[in-house]
């Protein structure tokens, strides 16, 4: 019973319970995955020009990349939350013939290589592609090799994650204060904003960083759909990309960039808006 | 046939870093040796693979073909093989300074470079110039790998600023999206052209802006059958040249 | 404010077949088994639950009508519905759980803010305004739960076992508080519970619910003391039977018969009080009309009487002091003899 009015009162929180509590066997695994993380990020720090590291820093192309990248994969991830959401709300709440389908090929860019992701997004919306001539008589947009393709292909293989989140913490939550609200005279739109998206608050929470951190990642697809042009199309890991070719130290730089950056936004973010309060 | 081009457009940037492994299984007597060798030497290395192991039952050549700079970069990192054939003579050098390389590199083909279009040339390009041409969408290799810096190269020698819509990591990405339709130009080698089939067709470039990829080759430091390893390098010195040749590149 | 509805529904793998009537200043209690229905009902009303055919009027307004494909939807009812486990919004403090109907309404945030803390203080629990729904205990979550259902100044009150996430111990002065706001609330009060103890306390009529349908409606004392259904009768701890009555003889479905006096013709339900039920060991003389032979199958004790469940024809609870289980020298298996006056048994037509 006491999980079902109140919900945060059902377990005790997890930092409560130190170390001490859990089983050997999985302390120990969970030791190897650590540090099957750890240790290549490890080996990044140990090989990084720390000398030159600070020029090649703020050298304009780096800075450019940097820029680049956080505008795509933002606006990547404002995409995904203003499509995905409503998505992953259908997904959960109306069941209607086809569904699965739908939802499977939604999970599709997860599992697809990246470049594919690519090739398709050429297909669809390049120049030949089914949308994309039509996009640019009627319209004059063009997508390949701008910054707004960069941004789609981003939004191609980020967006699912975020749908697959979201629709989860909405099958989850208890409907039954959606009832509670509808008896007290709201309407639709009101449940929705007041009562069923706070619920679900860390779902959108946790889908939408797990979004961004895929889009800032995002290689092959914005290789393949945007192309590679300093300033407009070209985000950090294609910059460390072609930096590995010429210059390691270069790549190295650019990838702990990377890494901090993400590092920063995961570790502010933490337990507090993802769950546990 | 744009799906078939993507298919392949697919399949070759999938491929870069893959390996072809041009022989039969069984092998007891004579090694196995491998070579990293540059994309556009793709179609030509893997005949020429074949060929070796026919002629020298019991030898195994593995080729992994990739962008001169990826492989020079894997080699530097501590990749193991015996020979590497690159595309640009810079990138070798990169090899012979780190001290990677075993003996001196021998030229074994040369390359030059054509604009590629679409079949039928559709947006009417004569030369260099027109690549300036406004509205065109061109596309060039990035200034890191051998191809871009070769492109530039050529445009500084034509007086003619090209401003491209992106600056591809591969040679034969240029030409996939030319072939796509999504690129109305490129630059790329002869050969590539050559190898792209029916899709596209390429422009000549007058010898006066063009340049000309002398293609290094060489034994590699931590080569584990040197002998096999030059023997192979000698094979395409002579008898590889032939279908170099029918690649579309110049005789060394 | 008065109520009428008939609701015809499936719900699941089950019927639902209620006629129901509340009067205005009715404060009724909806009382059965588990899985009877109960919630169904209240679900039908607030409009969670659409009804396949029939009617729910509240005071003129028709709420639902298939029939004429009218149907209200929840949010436009003028009603106030308090769950099982209160459902307050964990997210949102305790006077923001309150204003919600307001707000939803339309009223702006000043004003329901205002309103909201009125009703707040008037169940005592003003100072607890900012607090979160996590941190309240039983009884103040009910009475949050209670107001916030109020605070939209509803015409239907549907309260679903308001009592039951609440300790027994605090139970009995809660539903004092309880019924006291209820008291006070002058649209029509429907009350759903399976606690008897709960529905007589607090209810001026009872409506007994089983499977899908209406058994029987009355006054606690009307249903207590002339039960239609084994559940009422076991509620109130009698002793139940239905069959044919001709000339003072009642011929009891399952077998058996009683004689009892001043009996019209016809169908029949008869109650007999266990206490007015006596044992024998050897055939007894005298005044008892029904005197039958009985097997003892089970012999509780309970406080300081005896309860002897018996089997026979008809078969009987009867309850005795220990004392006289002693001298009888009862066991279990047991045979006896069973004597009822006729005058103790109860007879009213079914």
């Amino acid at each position: 019973m006491a999980s079902t009015f109140w919900p945060e009162m059902a377990l005790p929180p997890p930092d409560r319970r130190g170390p001490a509590a859990a089983p050997v066997p999985f302390l120990i695994l969970a030791g190897a995955g650590v540090a099957f993380f750890v240790l290549p990020l490890l080996g990044l720090l140990v090989r990084t020009p720390w000398g030159s590291a600070r020029e090649l820093l703020t050298s304009s192309e780096a800075l450019t990349a940097l820029r680049l990248s956080l505008i795509a994969s933002l606006s990547a991830t404002a995409i995904a939350l203003l499509l995905g959401v409503p998505l992953a709300w259908i997904y959960a709440r109306v069941a209607f013939p086809g569904r699965a389908i739908c939802r499977a090929l939604t999970v599709l860019p997860m599992v697809l290589p990246p470049v594919v992701g690519g090739v398709a997004l050429l297909l669809a919306f390049g120049r030949g592609g089914l949308l994309g001539g039509w996009l640019a008589d009627v319209f004059g947009i063009h997508l390949p090799f701008t910054t707004a393709g960069a941004i789609l292909a981003e939004t191609f293989v980020a967006m699912p994650f975020l749908v697959i989140t979201v629709e989860a913490g909405l099958r989850s939550m208890d409907t039954r204060f959606e009832d509670a609200a509808r008896t007290l005279g709201a309407r639709r739109w009101t449940v929705l904003w007041r009562v069923t998206l706070p619920l679900v608050r860390p779902s959108l929470v946790a889908g939408a960083i797990l979004c961004w951190a895929r889009a800032l990642g995002e290689f092959g697809a914005t290789i393949t759909f945007a192309g590679n042009f300093p300033g407009r199309t070209q985000t950090m890991p294609l910059a460390v990309y072609l930096a590995l070719e010429t210059s390691p130290e270069s790549a190295i730089v650019l990838s702990l960039v990377l890494l901090v950056v993400s590092l920063a936004v995961l570790v502010g973010l933490r337990d507090r808006w993802l769950g546990a309060s | 046939m744009p799906s078939r081009v993507a298919v392949g457009l697919i399949a070759m940037l999938l491929g870069a870093g893959q390996s072809a492994c041009a022989a039969p299984a069984a092998s007891t007597v004579g090694g196995s040796i491998t070579v990293f060798a540059a994309s556009s030497l793709t179609h030509a290395f893997t005949r020429i693979g074949a060929n070796f192991e026919n002629a020298h039952p019991g030898a195994v050549v593995h080729v992994t073909f990739a962008g001169s700079s990826t492989l020079a970069a894997q080699i530097e990192q501590g990749a193991i093989g015996d020979v590497f054939a690159s595309a640009d003579q810079p990138t070798m050098q990169r090899l012979v300074n780190a001290g990677l390389v075993s003996g001196s590199p021998s030229i074994f083909a040369r390359n030059r470079l054509q604009i590629v279009v679409a079949a039928g040339n559709p947006k009417h390009i004569g030369g260099l110039a027109d690549l300036s041409r406004a509205g065109l969408v061109v596309l060039l290799c990035a200034p890191a790998v051998p191809c871009g810096r070769y492109a530039i190269q050529s445009l500084r020698a034509a007086g003619v600023t090209v401003t491209p819509a992106s600056q591809e990591a591969d040679v034969k990405a240029v030409v996939s999206k030319v072939a796509l339709g999504e690129a109305d130009a490129g630059i790329v080698y002869v050969t590539d052209v050559k190898a792209s089939g029916a899709a596209v067709q390429g422009i000549d470039i007058p010898a006066r802006f063009n340049v000309t990829a002398d293609y290094p080759m060489a034994l590699l430091k931590d080569s584990q059958d040197a002998v096999l390893a030059g023997t192979f390098i000698s094979y395409v010195l002579a008898d590889g040249q032939h279908i170099l040749a029918g690649d579309g590149f110049a005789a060394p | 404010m008065s109520l009428q509805a008939q609701i015809r529904a499936t719900v699941g793998s089950f019927d639902l077949d209620v006629d129901l009537t509340i009067a205005p200043g009715e404060l009724v209690a909806l009382l059965g088994p588990n899985g009877a229905g109960k919630t169904s009902v209240l679900r039908a009303l607030a409009g969670l639950l659409p009804i396949d055919a029939g009617h729910i009027a509240l005071d003129g307004l028709v709420l639902d009508e298939p029939a004429i494909a009218i149907r209200l939807p929840v949010e436009q009812r003028p009603i106030g519905m308090v769950f099982q486990d209160y459902l307050l919004f964990p997210h949102l403090s305790v006077l923001e759980n309150v204003a919600f109907g307001l707000r939803s309404r339309g009223v702006g945030r000043a004003a329901a803010t205002a309103r909201a803390l009125s009703w707040l203080d008037r169940v005592g629990l003003g100072p607890e305004a900012n607090r979160k729904p996590g941190s309240l205990s039983g009884g103040q979550a009910q009475r949050v739960a209670l107001v916030r259902a109020l605070a939209t100044d509803p015409a239907l009150l549907l309260l679903d076992e308001p009592m039951a996430a609440l300790d027994v111990s605090t139970r009995v002065e809660l539903r004092r508080e309880l019924r006291q706001h209820l008291e006070s609330f002058r649209g029509v009060r429907l009350l759903v519970t399976h606690d008897p103890v709960e529905a007589m306390a607090m209810a001026d009529r009872l409506i007994v619910l089983e499977q899908g349908r209406v058994l029987q409606t009355g006054s606690p004392a009307e249903v207590t003391q002339r039960p239609r259904s084994r559940y009422v009768a076991d509620l109130v701890g009698v002793n139940l039977f239905r069959g044919t009555a001709r000339h003072d003889v009642i011929t009891i479905t399952g077998g058996g018969s009683l004689t009892a006096v001043g009996v019209t013709d016809g169908d029949v339900f008869a109650v007999v009080h266990p206490r007015t039920v006596a044992l024998y060991r050897a055939r007894p003389d005298g005044t008892p009309r029904n005197v039958w032979k009985g097997r003892a199958t089970d012999i509780d004790l309970q406080g300081d009487r005896v309860r002897v469940r018996l089997q026979g024809l008809p078969s009987i609870v009867a309850e005795v002091t220990p004392a006289a289980v002693r001298e009888l020298g009862l066991d279990r298996g047991d045979q006896v003899w069973i004597g009822v006056k006729a005058t103790e048994v109860i007879v009213y037509a079914a």
